[in-house]
């Protein structure tokens, strides 16, 4: 399967499994917050949640640099906060207040913290695939070693812009990652309905990209995978692409579950359910004896606090005042 | 014929069904046409009925799939493609533009592309810069494209009807806030022929050019001018390209004035043409002079504060109006009468990015 060769990958440490269980643990409370607090209508732009995906942010995000960089689509919140984008200006952003990441002209759709790389996320499907790979080109040209990482779902690739920038690419050698969540539906369609019998990640493969298959739900596995792609990446090897195959809990867009719409086998999803990325990881440090069971809880509590704190703030902070918007860079108001 | 009442969703629905059963030429693509929510209801039940082979959901290809009804549509079929936002349509301009309009023309009129596209437009809950685009000013640039904007469930169901059945590319633009709006709905299969506006409302003071949401925003507006002795008449474009302009500048010229009232940008927008055409041709028999109402030329904000400056209030609506029918009260709200101020704070009370309060989000 793997046109790279196995993995080199000695045992994780346990500094590298705490990061990975923090990191799950942090994106899983963000967002069962943000489902928990909808309902106040405080937050008034679609979300689309990554509860039952947290393992692809975190286990990619652990194998990058700060000074790498990566985009990402519509379901980017997870994304966002692994590669450490800041939490206060994430929340802030979604309730439209001054403070947000963008200022409250994006909302949760669009997500940018340029301290730590993360060039920005936007709601077209396969919109900024072609943004990362120029961030690629632009590192090639410059002579950097950072690579940029292109976070996409298994919709995405039914779009030209998916070919023509693999194309450019596998042309060009670039140091790019495509990181493609393939969560079987795209809103409430089966993947088999939209693409043939044919594995997703053949398409890159098609491209002259080497293309591996990783459990999506396991962080510490796609970990180990980005880790061993990532140093080929970075080395000169052109880009790589990785399919982790995950599952979306709740509905596409919005707080709730709605198993009850029928577009998904209950079977399936139970399946699916049993496979949670946080209770694997949570279960193996505790067995590992990476953390024990009080000090698992008082990370947990930390947690928490921060975001409690997070949407304290966000909750107070004022709204942007109306006013000129940056349309243009060069005269901008706050530029 | 006789008529009940339906939702604007439910005329585009019924049109659509029509549609399919009358000609077996006729399919619907787009995606999520048969999945639980149908496209906001406009195609639930259709493919039960019709089958998967005419009724069916897609690829996010935007741009190929417009190619491929196109090759479809020269072939015999007459395809109706949905887009659940305008903005995703923009994928498909190369198809859309380079063929689909083209065709006809580029090739002598040796072929035509019946072909309608669906396209959804909105505003509000904090969908943002890519979500909320309006766009009719784009494709009504585009020679060749046909473009639709209705404001009632009857012209939904009468223009979708028409669009269909029409040999050339049209597109179809619904605004997402009309979906829930009830109205009374022929039964039969009543086109609506495209190209031609309607006048909602007559007066002789002034006259306020609208379409698709705008419409029912002229009219309130005209309710409340009314009570302060302003005659508006309403002119609803309902077809955008072409454009009905006939009707347009009867209308302005018996009123001598005009305010465009366009959900679009400014600056080469959509208004921007109705205005050139009156001030071409009515230069010296207007009154006062044409105005417009518009977006300002800025991509919409998420935030809901933004948003709430970012489109026209209600307020504004009826200021601009006033000043374009030269009120002497134009500026001076205090004048105002009390019943039109109180509904005006009443509105300004309630959140401005959801159609009405039992709107829940997400979208
Ligand atoms: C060009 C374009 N077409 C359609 C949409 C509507 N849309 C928003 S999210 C989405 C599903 C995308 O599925 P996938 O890429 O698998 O990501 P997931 O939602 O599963 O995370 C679609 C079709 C869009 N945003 N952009
Ligand atoms: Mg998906």
């Amino acid at each position: 399967m793997s046109a790279l060769g196995p993995s080199a990958q000695a045992r994780p440490t346990a500094a590298l499994l705490r990061r990975l269980l923090i990191d799950v643990e942090r994106i899983r409370r963000v967002e069962e917050r943000i489902a928990e607090l909808y309902a106040e209508q405080e937050m008034r732009c679609p979300v689309h949640l990554c509860i039952g995906q947290e393992a692809a942010s975190a286990g990619v995000s652990a194998a990058l640099e700060v000074h790498d960089t990566a985009v990402s689509g519509h379901r980017a919140h997870g994304h966002y906060l692994a590669k450490g984008g800041d939490l206060n200006a994430m929340i802030a952003e979604i309730y439209g207040k001054a403070t947000g990441c963008a200022s409250g002209r994006g909302g949760s759709m669009h997500l940018i913290d340029l301290k730590c790389g993360f060039l920005g996320s936007t709601p077209i499907v396969g919109g900024t695939v072609p943004v990362g790979v120029g961030a690629a080109y632009a590192m090639r040209l410059r002579g950097e070693r950072s690579i940029s990482v292109v976070y996409l779902g298994d919709a995405a690739v039914e779009e030209g812009v998916f070919h023509e920038s693999l194309n450019f690419a596998a042309l060009k050698q670039l140091p790019v990652l495509f990181v493609c969540e393939n969560n079987l539906y795209s809103v409430y369609t089966r993947l088999d309905d939209r693409q043939p019998a044919r594995p997703l990640h053949r398409l890159a493969a098609a491209h002259g990209i080497p293309a591996l298959v990783e459990d999506g739900n396991d962080a510490v596995a796609v970990y180990e995978r980005a880790a061993e792609l990532v140093d080929k990446v970075r080395g000169g090897a052109g880009p790589a692409f990785l399919e982790l195959p995950t599952y979306r809990w709740r509905e596409h867009c919005g707080p709730n579950y709605d198993q009850e719409l029928g577009y998904r086998p209950d079977a399936e999803y139970a399946d699916w359910k049993k496979l949670c990325p946080v209770e694997r990881l949570r279960e193996r440090c505790l067995r590992e004896g990476v953390v024990d069971a009080a000090e698992l809880k008082a990370l947990q509590e930390r947690l928490e606090a921060e975001i409690d704190e997070a949407f304290r703030r966000a909750k107070q902070a004022a709204y942007p005042e109306p006013g000129p918007s940056p349309v243009y860079a060069g005269n901008d108001p706050d530029e | 014929m006789s008529e009940r009442t339906l939702t604007f969703a439910q005329a585009i629905l019924e049109a659509t069904d029509q549609c399919l059963a009358a000609d077996p030429s006729v399919i619907l693509i787009g995606e999520g046409v048969p999945d639980p929510k149908g496209i906001f209801g406009t195609t639930s039940g259709l493919r039960d009925k019709y089958g998967p082979s005419r009724v069916s959901d897609m690829p996010v290809s935007e741009n190929g799939l417009t190619g491929i009804l196109v090759g479809a549509a020269l072939r015999g079929l007459r395809p109706i493609l949905t887009h659940q936002r305008v903005d995703f349509s923009i994928l498909s301009f190369d198809q859309l533009f380079n063929n689909a309009s083209k065709w006809h023309a580029m090739f002598g009129g040796r072929a035509s592309v019946p072909l309608t596209v669906r396209m959804i437009i909105g505003q509000g809950w904090g969908q943002g810069a890519q979500h909320a685009q309006n766009l009719h000013a784009v494709f009504s640039h585009v020679p060749g494209l046909k473009v639709v904007m209705p404001a009632t469930p009857a012209d939904a169901k009468g223009l979708l009807i028409s669009a269909v059945r029409d040999p050339n590319p049209v597109v179809f633009i619904e605004h997402r806030w009309l979906h829930g709006v009830s109205g009374p709905v022929p039964e039969g299969g009543a086109a609506v022929p495209l190209g031609q506006a309607r006048v909602a409302r007559q007066g002789k003071d002034v006259t306020l050019v609208a379409s698709s949401w705008m419409t029912l925003q002229a009219q309130r507006v005209a309710g409340w001018l009314e009570t302060m002795g302003v005659q508006a008449e309403v002119v609803d474009l309902r077809t955008l390209s072409p454009l009905d302009a006939e009707t347009v500048l009867g209308s302005v010229r018996k009123t001598g004035r005009v305010l465009v009232m366009d959900l679009g940008w400014r600056h080469c927008g959509y208004a921007a043409e109705v205005l050139a055409r009156i001030a071409e041709t009515l230069h010296g028999q207007l009154r006062a002079a044409p105005a417009r109402l518009t977006l300002p030329d800025e991509p919409a904000p998420s935030s809901p504060a933004l948003a709430r400056a970012y489109y026209p209030s209600a307020r504004r609506m009826l200021g601009e109006a006033l000043a374009a029918a030269q009120h002497p009260h134009a500026r001076d709200e205090s004048s105002w009468p009390e019943p039109v101020r109180a509904e005006l704070a009443r509105l300004e009370a309630l959140p401005a990015d959801v159609p009405d309060l039992s709107f829940k989000g997400p979208f």
